[in-house]
């Protein structure tokens, strides 16, 4: 095995600066025994070796120099022609061999999804990453290794090379990993949530869920179901039910995905049932007690798998929003023994709404 | 709504039904809305007791709200100075009760606390020694109760009591017995509520906490934390199970299953090991067939140590289902798990330091708790059992004697009545005359049954007057379940929608048909697998809950009783939909959401 690449079960503690945060997390998730769709990492060795090996570093340095990032259309100028430049070379020879290697592994022709795991994801405030540069329903180690490729482009959009300026990170100095994971043929899918995104609220599980890939739920396409778990009793306190216009399937004829149009009395059925609604609580309730702090987890259930086996977890990172908050004291101490049985009956404060 | 028109009627202005004229006559003058305090009394919120009392009172059955309400009050008022709560005060109208808690004035509230912190600290910090000693009175008052025995009236004194130099006849025995009995009962209700308050106190007081540290917490997870799960309360129902399976085990359970109860004892008699079964039965009975399909409060209640076939008839269920191999046994040890998870996860949500708090309150919660289960047995299945009984052996002797036609015809007199019908029998036995009841009496009374059935014929009006801004009283919450919120749906109540709101009482969520029981004599009309609507359920019907798949009820709050034994079993419960029973009709299919209190008509 080379050092290009990493299979998800083997990525240990130590790796995740080579793998980044996606794949360190699918690592562990799926070393705890959490139902993972199978892959690997293409680690940043292969990254590195990619800018290295083929004079591509040079090249971009020599076009970053030239960059006025504060001008708009200098920089879209240099995001496209460093873009180009990524596409005009091929991958070193060994890093392109461990990739059609491990994606062989597989199985023949699996459909496969190509993602960005980069390492300056953890970031607080790096909630750009990870969204566009992703390819799904890719077929072929042709394929793979081209939108490997991509991802690493992907680096270098003009969002993407603001970002890093205004925050004075590197520009090359920033490595991404990539990862290539079964494809998961999503019936319905979406996000988790550990705690109550309105308020912070540690007792709930709230649910986004659609249909076909979780796609659209993430990026706001379509308006997903929404449901609120009780976490400690595990009961559906709350659903709203939203009108589900579009659902993205694969297209295997294109080797691609394809948005359709959701049609009759499915766009306002409720997408889960409510024990799907509670197994996905529970999955994301075990990932914050294996994480030890509050998840935000993508999952999709595959109409491949047989039911009670068919929820897998995609993804899963800590909350950022509410974690970072310091917790609210209390007005006043808290009222212990007696005086708190006095304070109870003077003052049935909690009584009052149910 | 305008500033003129109140929330609720007036009782001044709520007439009773046709036929029902005159029923203020039934019940004590301090019972009544008196016409001359009207400006006082619509100042006002009253609240309607259906919880506990949903049938228009007999008179005799009156002695049950008055003992119980003033010994609730006497003890916040008196005993333990609850810094901002007195008693309750109540009324009956058109023959159901309506209360009106009395708040302390809140200048007076912080010169309470000194003398509550002495008085009800002494009990939560000697709560065991001081509750087995409770356990002493009440079983005493019980003994006292069971000696009780009324006794037509002999031909003559007894020669030996002549002879003797007792100087007394047999009225006397026969007065006193009567005088011991409501005095006993008086007590039954003074030791009832002796730790029931501190015991909801201490509740309130986790309650209140959890609801500070996570605002959405559905109460019924606090009232999990708990939750016992060995209470005396479920004994009646788990020595049917045992005895149920004693029988199979035994080789009995054939036997059992078929003719009255006495051919079916008889039957077991004759079996090999039906000694055995038959002793198992006996030590069962005493105390724990004590225990009555209704909850206590009325004449009419059935217990079962009374009718065996009703014991029976959930004997033989049980032993048709273990015999089809189900579990029939609670799932304690379970239910003791969920308990410890529960409140771990909640535990370990918090920060350090209200972890400590937390363990504080959840201990001592813990250590009172139990007596809010435990004592429904001792006080309304048992004490309560014993008396009634008593005082149908006292009406039946009075029938027998010709004071009325029927055998219950006693409790349509209030019970100095019945002092006056004791002399009179006295009386005219002393004289050698006649006794003026039989030519009194009859009609009286049929007069006031036709006025009891025409109040029976409307349901009464859930509050009367205008509620306060907010309900901040203490007990009204904990022991009623009434709240701002809950005030709303009672006004708000959209008849037409197909939607009920009630509170979450027990979580899960089921569809079913729907079963409309009004009357514990219906019980038996519950098929498999059907919900359970009902305007109030005593924790008694536990026996059909092994049945049904759900419960709506129209009155009751988390910790009401429908509500505890729902928890206990595992079904979805909505509590206080208000008017469910009269919304939903049987055979109607619904939807029952424990976790959001909603119920779904869905034909």
């Amino acid at each position: 095995m080379s050092a290009y690449t990493l299979p998800f079960d083997r990525i240990g503690s130590g790796d995740h600066a080579r793998v980044g945060g996606k794949c360190a997390s699918l690592g562990e998730m799926t070393q705890a025994g959490v139902a993972v769709p199978p892959g690997f990492a293409v680690t940043t060795e292969a990254y590195v070796a990619f800018l290295d090996e083929t004079g591509l570093r040079a090249e971009v340095e020599k076009q970053l120099e030239r960059t006025d990032f504060d001008d708009v259309a200098s920089l879209d100028r240099s995001a496209q022609a460093i873009q180009i430049r990524f596409r005009s070379h091929h991958l070193p020879e060994h890093v392109e061999q461990a990739i059609r290697a491990d994606y062989e592994q597989m199985g023949a022709d699996m459909p496969v999804a190509v993602r960005s795991s980069a390492t300056a994801e953890d970031l607080p405030d790096a909630s750009f990453a990870g969204q566009q540069d992703t390819y799904l329903w890719v077929v072929g180690s042709d394929d793979v290794v081209e939108h490997v490729r991509d991802c690493w482009a992907s680096l270098f959009t003009a969002r993407a090379m603001k970002y890093r300026h205004a925050n004075t990170l590197g520009q090359i100095d920033v490595l991404m990993s990539v990862a290539v994971q079964k494809m998961v043929n999503a019936r319905a899918a979406g996000v988790a949530m550990t705690l109550d995104p309105l308020n912070g609220d540690r007792t709930r599980i709230v649910i986004d869920a659609s249909y076909g890939l979780g796609e659209l739920v993430v990026s706001g396409i379509v308006t997903p179901d929404n449901y609120s778990v009780e976490k400690v009793l595990m009961e559906v306190v709350d659903r709203k039910i939203s009108d589900k216009t579009v659902e993205l399937i694969p297209d295997p004829a294109a080797a691609s995905t394809v948005e359709r149009e959701v049609t009759g009395d499915r766009r306002t059925a409720q997408c889960l049932s409510d024990a799907e609604i509670l197994a996905v609580a529970q999955l994301a309730k075990r990932l914050e007690k294996q994480n030890g702090c509050p998840q935000d987890v993508e999952w999709a259930l595959d109409a491949d798998l047989p039911e009670g086996e068919n929820l897998l977890a995609l993804q899963s990172r800590p909350e950022t929003v509410w974690s970072q908050k310091a917790k609210a004291k209390p007005k006043s101490a808290y009222a212990t023994g007696l005086a708190g049985i006095v304070g109870a009956l003077n003052n049935p404060i909690g009584a009052k709404s149910q | 709504m305008d500033a003129q028109t109140p929330m609720f009627p007036s009782a001044y202005d709520l007439n009773a039904p046709a036929g029902a004229e005159g029923w203020e006559e039934l019940y004590p003058y301090y019972l009544t809305f008196q016409p001359g305090l009207r400006a006082k009394e619509d100042q006002k919120f009253w609240f309607c007791d259906s919880q506990h009392w949903p049938n228009p009172f007999k008179p005799f059955d009156a002695v049950t709200v008055e003992f119980a309400v003033k010994c609730l009050g006497q003890y916040n008022t008196r005993h333990y100075l609850v810094p901002p709560a007195n008693g309750v005060d109540y009324r009956i109208h058109n023959g159901y009760c309506y209360m009106s808690p009395i708040a302390v004035a809140p200048e007076l509230i912080e010169g309470r606390i000194p003398q509550f912190m002495d008085r009800a600290g002494h009990y939560f910090q000697n709560w065991p020694s001081l509750l087995e000693n409770w356990h002493k009175k009440v079983r005493a008052n019980i003994d006292a109760m069971e000696a009780l025995n009324f006794e037509k009236l002999p031909e003559t004194v007894p020669v030996e009591d002549v002879k003797g130099g007792v100087g007394l006849d047999n009225t006397t025995q026969l007065t006193e017995a009567y005088d011991r009995a409501i005095q006993l009962l008086y007590r039954t209700w003074q030791y009832h509520f002796e730790f029931l308050n501190l015991g909801y106190a201490a509740y309130l007081d986790l309650f209140g906490f959890m609801k500070e540290q996570f605002p959405s917490i559905p109460d019924q997870a606090i009232a999990k934390m708990v939750q016992g799960h060995d209470s005396d309360l479920f004994r009646p129902d788990d020595e049917l199970k045992k005895l149920a399976r004693l029988a199979i085990e035994l080789g009995v359970a054939g036997a059992l299953k078929a003719g009255s109860v006495d051919e079916a004892l008889a039957n077991v008699g004759t079996l090999p090991n039906g000694e055995k079964w038959l002793a198992a039965w006996e030590r069962a009975k005493d105390p724990w067939f004590n225990y009555t399909t209704g909850n206590g409060f009325y004449s009419t209640d059935k217990y079962w140590i009374e009718h065996l076939d009703i014991p029976m008839g959930y004997l033989r269920d049980y032993i048709v289902r273990a015999e089809a191999g189900e579990t029939i046994e609670r799932p304690t040890a379970k239910l003791h798990a969920e308990r410890d998870r529960i409140t771990g996860e909640y535990q370990e949500m918090m920060d350090p330091e209200a972890q400590e708090v937390f363990q504080g309150k959840l201990g001592l919660a813990r250590v009172v708790y139990p007596y809010v289960e435990d004592h429904n047995f001792y006080i309304e299945h048992w004490s309560m059992g014993v008396f009634w009984k008593k005082m149908r052996q006292l009406s039946k002797l009075l029938h027998q004697e010709g004071f009325w036609p029927t055998e219950d015809g006693m409790f349509y007199l209030t019970r100095n009545e019945v002092r006056d019908v004791l002399f009179d029998y006295g009386n005219a036995w002393a004289t050698g005359g006649e006794w003026i009841g039989p030519s009194y009496w009859p009609q009286e009374i049929e007069r006031r049954r036709g006025i009891i059935d025409a109040l029976s014929t409307q349901p009464p009006q859930p509050a009367l007057n205008n509620p306060p801004e907010v309900i901040t009283e203490p007990f009204t919450i904990m022991l009623w379940g009434i709240t701002s919120e809950s005030i709303k749906n009672w006004t708000g109540g959209d008849s037409d929608s197909s939607d009920l709101t009630g509170m979450a009482a027990s979580p899960g969520v089921v569809e079913g048909l729907a079963r409309v029981i009004r009357s514990p004599d219906q019980l038996d009309e519950i098929q498999e697998g059907e919900i359970l609507v009902a305007p109030v359920t005593a924790p008694s019907w536990a026996p059909v809950f092994g049945k049904i798949q759900a419960t709506v009820t129209d009155i009751g709050g988390m910790m009401s009783h429908a509500a505890i034994v729902c928890r206990e079993y595992g079904l979805p419960a909505v509590t206080g939909t208000g008017n469910g029973s009269s919304r939903i009709t049987t055979g109607q299919k619904i939807r029952v959401d424990g976790n959001t209190g909603q119920v779904t008509v869905l034909d």
